[in-house]
């Protein structure tokens, strides 16, 4: 009899273990897998390999709910910067499908193929999408950035 | 018991006490945290209005926001909609001053962090705001020389110390605006460029003195934003501060599941952007489309942050600049409203389609085809417990 009751007990010990082994589990996985696996890199080559653009906040920070501007930075693949580049931006949140807020214009060029794109803002926190579309004389490009808030 | 059943006992009851699941994840304690009103950043100055800070203009503000004076017939103030015991609102589906508008009165606590205004955003400063209902025939009916002629023979003095001297009036027809009826149209016409330009200022410094009153409009502290500091500090509530079970599902729903917090975000519950949510427009009342129309009218209006009457430089006007101007979306897109207070103010949207919190959440729940353009919200097949927990959770925010 009191063999018996030492199996039950380690039964339910057992039992125990295991459950307390998946909440842990549980608890600590990413509840967002698609957001994990989305490429937020700040520096990528453009969609047809004609520049190397990079893509970062102006000030070094992502404000939420405040207009801000970032910096786009355009060099060729041989590490030369791109000057005089037409720009054009769009984007938005592909998971709620909707647009921009606003309508972020590359306002001004600074030099070393630094380009600002001014009057971005990102109301919410979530997967942003945005497009650039490049034309430059060494042709036109596109690239897209995911920024995670 | 052997020494094996013991550790196995001790085992299974450290391990089941474990198992409890903590009330909130630290994921959700950040949202939360987010939303409470001590992250409410202080209010920013307003470059476009050089008196928003000044007591005096903020005085006189309020004097006009409650004087009768202010309108065509003699009867209608900011506060006949704007009722100052009721959030500033009037708890009517559709506004009535002159007559019925249509639209629903906007609460004003905490406006003046509001990048857009009205439902539709079509102005786009305070100031500017307050201006639009003075001379819409709905609202205050008036027209901005009788409102110049009325400041100087009733205010004279104390607009003159906040703004400077008031302009010759004595030419300026008695009645005339470019937006009124025809014989106001006509009398506006009349006027020189600079006796246009003088009404215009005088008009727009009563603009700026509403503002300035109205920037003192803040949000209370709820048994959310109680709640919300005891949860992030670890203190345990008191007493009614405490949320029941009911209340802790419906926030877990708000910020998880029912995506509410996709829109209603920070601590202001809004994202201060435009979204069309399928909300049906209301039988009888004018073709409404939203944000698509008010584009138009506050690229027009001449007192928009680009015009003459701004105070500072440009570098204000940012969100003007970078407006979206086209585009779908925009389509019977309205602002998403705060959710502070909104629990004892029905009827709810832009025009008070829904006279109960069980019915906007049903409508968010189920989420219908818009008229025109397309719903961003997609459905959501909440459990009535579930909808019922949701609307038990936005009462804490009216607490």
């Amino acid at each position: 009899m009191a063999s018996l009751w030492r199996y039950v007990l380690a039964g339910l010990g057992l039992a125990a273990l295991l459950a307390g082994i998946l909440t842990v589990v549980y608890l600590t996985t990413q509840h967002a897998p698609q957001l994990a696996g989305a490429d937020i890199s700040r520096s990528k080559t453009t969609a047809h390999g004609l520049f190397v653009a990079s893509f970062a906040p102006e000030k070094g920070v992502v404000r939420q709910g405040e207009l801000h501007s970032w910096l786009l930075t355009l060099k060729t693949v041989k590490g030369a910067s791109v000057e005089g580049a037409a720009i054009t931006v769009s984007g938005g949140m592909p998971q709620h499908r909707h647009g921009l807020p606003t309508s972020p214009q590359a306002t001004d060029y600074l030099g070393d193929g630094r380009y600002r794109i001014d009057g971005l803002k990102f109301t919410m926190s979530g997967l942003w999408q945005l497009h650039f579309a490049i034309s430059a004389a060494a042709g036109s490009d596109t690239v897209i950035f995911n920024v995670l808030l | 018991m052997s020494w094996l059943s013991r550790f196995l006992v001790l085992m299974a009851m450290a391990v089941l006490a474990g198992c409890g699941k903590p009330e909130f994840s630290d994921a959700e304690k950040k949202t939360i945290a987010s939303l409470a009103l001590n992250t409410l950043p202080p209010l920013k100055a307003d470059t476009t209005n050089r008196f928003a800070d000044v007591p005096a203009a903020a005085a006189l503000g309020s004097t006009l926001f409650f004087d009768q004076g202010m309108s065509g017939d003699g009867m209608v103030s900011c506060s006949t909609c704007h009722k100052i015991d009721r959030q500033f609102q009037d708890d009517l589906p559709q506004a009535v001053g002159v007559g019925r508008t249509n639209r629903r009165t906007m609460p004003l606590a905490g406006v003046a962090h509001d990048p857009w205004f009205f439902w539709d955003g079509r102005r786009d400063s305070l100031w500017a705001q307050a201006l639009t209902p003075l001379e819409n025939p709905l609202e205050q009916a008036g027209n901005r020389a009788a409102f110049a002629h009325y400041i100087k023979a009733r205010f004279g003095e104390r607009y003159e110390r906040i703004f400077g001297p008031l302009p010759d009036l004595s030419t300026v027809p008695a009645n005339a605006s470019p937006l009124g009826t025809d014989a106001e149209k006509a009398a506006w016409s009349t006027m020189t460029a600079a006796q246009a330009e003088d009404v215009n200022r005088v008009f727009a410094n009563i603009g700026k003195a509403i503002a300035a009153f109205e920037r003192s409009i803040a949000p209370p502290q709820t048994r959310f934003d109680r709640f919300a500091i005891d949860l992030a500090t670890g203190a345990k509530p008191k007493d009614d501060d405490a949320f029941s079970p009911e209340e802790i599902l419906g926030l877990k729903l708000f910020i998880g599941k029912a995506n509410c917090v996709t829109c209603h975000a920070g601590p202001r519950f809004t994202d201060n952007s435009f979204h069309n949510t399928g909300v049906p427009p209301v039988k009888d009342l004018p073709p409404d489309r939203g944000r698509i129309d008010a584009v138009r009218q506050v690229e027009a209006d001449p007192f928009n942050c680009f015009g003459a009457f701004r105070d500072g430089d440009a570098s204000a006007c940012g969100e003007l600049r970078f407006m979206v101007k086209a585009g779908p979306e925009l389509i019977r897109a309205y602002k998403t409203p705060s959710l502070r207070g909104a629990a004892t103010r029905p009827p709810y949207m832009h025009a008070g389609q829904f006279s109960s919190l069980d019915e906007v959440v049903a409508h968010y729940s189920k989420a219908p085809a818009s008229v025109e353009g397309v719903s961003e919200v997609h459905p959501l097949q909440l459990s009535d417990r579930e909808r019922a927990a949701l609307v038990a959770f936005l009462k804490t925010l009216a607490d």
